[in-house]
């Protein structure tokens, strides 16, 4: 009998290649322009899908098996937090704002980077990245779940978080993350990719992530910071392939260049006004402090953004655009953003309040140069109002940017005294822009963003009343119709955290579960 | 006797998110399923059209020409979540790595007769490429679906097909003598003769804008043909009865998962079809059409194992799907 010739043994790399690159094939029945029609529109450039170097090896059986016993530890943990109400262990009431900040604004996209990686995972020819995206796809529905999940129990016991979907397309603020991804998902897969796998998920993921989670962690929310925690490995994930994605389009012909630049430019720009929630958050919403805005700036982008850019200057990519106005504004935006949302708190899902002494001095340390200049004296007026019974609410709406679609809270480079307007004339029509950047956003594309849905020229368009509201009848009250629209429970999930349901709630649940009486 | 233990007990103020007691009642505890599903994906004010697709929304009900008052109506009768699918997946990838340990620590591969392991190679390793298929053509129904009831599942059906397509490969590397086996089947998946009509049918599959009818060519034709015709028919008796149990035990994913999924494939058709009596006579007409060619494409395939057998147990395969989508309520 013949011996058998021991078969030779694969090694990670080529065992993976088998694994998925031979599985795709160039179609002959149908063409593949027919199979693959948006690779091409966007004026990217590829040669050789082959040349994807596969960020992380994974196949499907492995994946299963270490997601399902992540899975296994997340459910066990949120189920003994819900059953310990555990929602009853965070520093205070006034921090669960945070959480609503999060489940409104941050949990749909999840799920819509699911959707959007599907489309890319979909549409790019090459099997390694298409595999790639699929599976952070996957990824992506299980932390829009998880997190659903987790904060689906504070759901239970607190305002503000119970028509998370509703309002998120047509509450004012929502727009703003909302629109964000809209941009991304109808943007072709490349652009996707950047604005997405690289923009956000690379350079600005701990600028989002970190605060939250760690936010959470600071302030004894181990609901929030287990799926934070447990979505770790996801991340680095994703990350790597977003690096990935940017070498390859820059390698596979010069001509892709200037066109992930300008990408590059936008969506940094795009993500760090999105980020002006979180900065807010930071420095005014979480009752013990991770650090403030302007540091985690400093960090996560200054420093560890900036070796990034060094690393890939060899592909010709220089820093974003408009760094040196992100640079002066690092004093300001939390403030500004917080004054708003201070402002607006009657149509808005969570509540704001005025910093205790305590936490004012802690941000004059942190904001030496802007803070007891600009900000603090008005703090204390407003403070000073609301105990005369004065407590402001605007009831005016205010303009919008016609690309983040913030208010025009921003105030000019240089100068905190004026607030920072440009326009743009465009068919027949004057576009409003909060900054250079969102001007410059525009004017690349302006057929895409004449199309936003601004919240508050909706409302004066009259399309944000229900159905057989009658704005002509005799003392119609439209902030109400509005509120009706939004499905918010005025007194309930807005004003002021001074007075709120949660916040007297809390006391008392507090009190049952420490206490005798 | 029980044990009393006490926990602080606060009255809720609610049960769940209010869309979703819209749906389930109020006052009554939601499953995960239902609120990781139910409403999810956006449907109004959209802020701009795709640039890819300026003639619809990001999410658009009319990419179909399947019409529902509530795409909602659909239901996973496994209520796969995330968490409940990929534990449901890992428990049965550690029955097919125990599988793959016990043919491979026995040398079982090694004892099967040529010609078996021959056909085996012939017809399971170019499926490899079909499941390929399986996995672009559920990523579409993810991207462009309408309603989170219908894309979850098929994103969950895409990474399923991926994962066959890589035991597929396994196989092909535990049984043939290097991974040149693999080079022969894609050659055979491209040039021979056998498998044209199955390549074509993939790559028409692959244009098909209307997400239900992909589901439908995809899901319901071509799943719903070949896997009882192949794993269940060919290599659980025909092959099994040869000396070829290894194999099956080497499929068993396979087996198992098809008769898991076709559950959630039914449950689909029949929503589907009880809507209307416009969308039952369109899907009749679709799984008419893309049962026929899935047919006739796999014929040529199941020849490489059945031999003179194919015509019989191809129309035994054709019959009880008919019978199985009659229950569905479709009449073909």
């Amino acid at each position: 009998m013949d011996m058998k010739v021991s078969k030779k043994k694969l090694g990670l790399k080529e065992k993976y290649q088998h694994m998925t690159r031979g599985l795709g094939w160039e179609t002959t029945y149908q063409s593949m322009d027919e199979v693959f029609p948006y690779a091409k529109y966007e004026g990217i450039k590829i040669h050789d899908w082959d040349k994807w170097e596969d960020p992380f090896r994974l196949t499907m059986d492995s994946y299963w098996k270490y997601q399902a016993e992540k899975e296994r530890k997340f459910y066990a943990i949120i189920d003994a937090h819900a059953q310990n109400n555990g929602h009853l262990s965070v520093t205070d009431a006034r921090y669960i704002n945070a959480v609503k900040l999060f489940l409104n604004g941050i949990s749909p996209l999840e799920y819509m980077a699911h959707r959007g990686f599907a489309h890319a995972g979909r549409q790019f020819p090459g099997v390694g990245p298409r595999v790639a995206c699929l599976m952070q796809s996957l990824d992506e529905i299980r932390h829009a779940q998880t997190q659903i999940h987790s904060l689906s129990n504070y759901n239970k016991y607190y305002n503000g978080f119970h028509e998370y979907r509703h309002m998120l397309e047509r509450v004012w603020y929502l727009s703003v993350p909302r629109s964000f991804f809209d941009d991304a998902i109808t943007a072709g897969p490349f652009e996707f990719m950047v604005a997405i796998g690289f923009s956000f998920e690379y350079v600005l993921t701990n600028l989002l992530f970190v605060p939250f989670v760690s936010g959470a962690a600071y302030n004894g929310d181990m609901g929030t910071m287990t799926f934070g925690f447990s979505a770790q490995s996801d991340e680095a994930r994703h990350m790597t392939l977003g690096l990935e994605v940017i070498k390859f389009i820059l390698e596979q012909d010069p001509d892709n260049l200037p066109i992930v630049q300008q990408w590059i430019d936008k969506w940094t720009w795009r993500g760090y006004r999105v980020l002006t929630l979180v900065g807010m958050m930071m420095d005014y919403m979480l009752p013990k402090r991770i650090m403030s805005w302007k540091e985690a700036w400093e960090v996560y982008f200054e420093e560890n953004g900036g070796a990034l850019f060094k690393d890939l200057a060899r592909y010709g990519i220089r820093p974003p655009k408009w760094l040196d106005q992100i640079e002066k504004d690092k004093d300001h935006i939390s403030h500004q953003a917080w004054a708003v949302f201070y402002n607006y708190a009657a149509a808005c899902n969570f509540h704001t309040w005025i910093p205790t002494d305590d936490e004012m001095d802690w941000l004059s340390q942190k904001y030496p140069n802007s803070f007891d200049k600009y900000y603090r004296p008005r703090l204390e007026f407003w403070r000073e109002e609301a105990k005369k019974g004065n407590r402001f609410y605007n009831k005016t709406l205010p303009m919008l940017c016609q690309t983040c679609q913030i208010p025009m809270l921003f105030t000019e480079p240089g100068d905190p005294t004026q607030i920072c307007y440009r326009e743009v004339d465009y068919k027949d029509n004057k576009y409003h822009f909060c900054s250079d950047g969102c001007k410059e956003i525009f004017e690349h594309e302006p057929e895409k963003y004449i199309q936003s849905w601004l919240p508050v020229h909706q409302i004066y368009q009259g399309n944000c009343f229900n159905e057989g509201v009658d704005p002509t009848a005799e003392g119609f009250d439209p902030l109400a119709a509005v509120l009706d629209y939004y499905h918010l429970n005025f007194g309930r999930d807005n004003l002021d955290f001074e007075g709120s349901e949660d916040q007297k709630n809390f006391d008392a649940w507090r009190g049952m579960a420490t206490k005798n009486t | 006797m029980q044990i009393d233990l006490r926990t602080v007990s606060i009255k809720p103020l609610r049960q769940t998110f209010d869309h979703i007691a819209r749906r389930i009642g109020p006052d009554k505890a939601a499953t995960r399923y239902q609120e990781g599903t139910l409403d999810v994906q956006a449907t109004h004010n959209f802020h701009y059209r795709p640039t890819w697709d300026p003639d619809h929304e990001i999410f658009d009900a009319s990419r179909s020409a399947i019409r529902m008052a509530d795409w909602y109506a659909f239901k996973d009768p496994r209520q796969f979540y995330y968490g409940a699918y990929t534990l449901a997946r890992a428990k049965q990838q550690e029955t097919a790595e125990s599988n793959f340990d016990f043919v491979e620590g026995r040398g079982l591969a090694d004892s099967l007769p040529d010609a078996l392991k021959d056909t085996v190679l012939k017809l399971l390793l170019p499926l490899r490429h079909v499941a390929w298929g399986g996995n672009m053509n559920g990523a579409f129904i993810t991207a462009y679906g309408y309603g989170t009831a219908l894309t979850q599942p098929c994103l969950y059906h895409s990474m399923d097909q991926l994962g066959i397509a890589q035991y597929l490969t396994r196989v092909g590397l535990l049984l043939g003598d290097d991974p040149s086996v693999l080079d022969e089947a894609k050659k055979s998946w491209m040039e021979g003769e056998a498998w044209q009509g199955l390549r074509r049918y993939v790559e028409d599959s692959f244009v098909l804008k209307d997400p239900l009818e992909l589901f439908v060519a995809q899901m319901v034709a071509l799943d719903g043909l070949l896997y009882p015709l192949v794993y269940e028919t060919i290599v659980d008796d025909v092959l099994a009865s040869q000396g070829g149990t290894p194999i099956a035990m080497l499929t068993q994913f396979m087996t198992d998962w098809y008769s898991e999924t076709r559950k959630w494939v039914d449950a689909t058709v029949k929503t589907a079809a009880a809507e209307s009596p416009e969308n039952k006579a369109l899907l009749e007409k679709w799984i008419t059409h893309w049962r026929d060619r899935a047919a006739s494409a796999l014929m040529p395939v199941a020849q490489i194992a059945l031999g003179a057998q194919t015509d019989a147990l191809t129309s035994e395969v054709v019959s009880q799907f008919n019978a199985r989508l009659a229950k569905a309520g479709v009449t073909l």
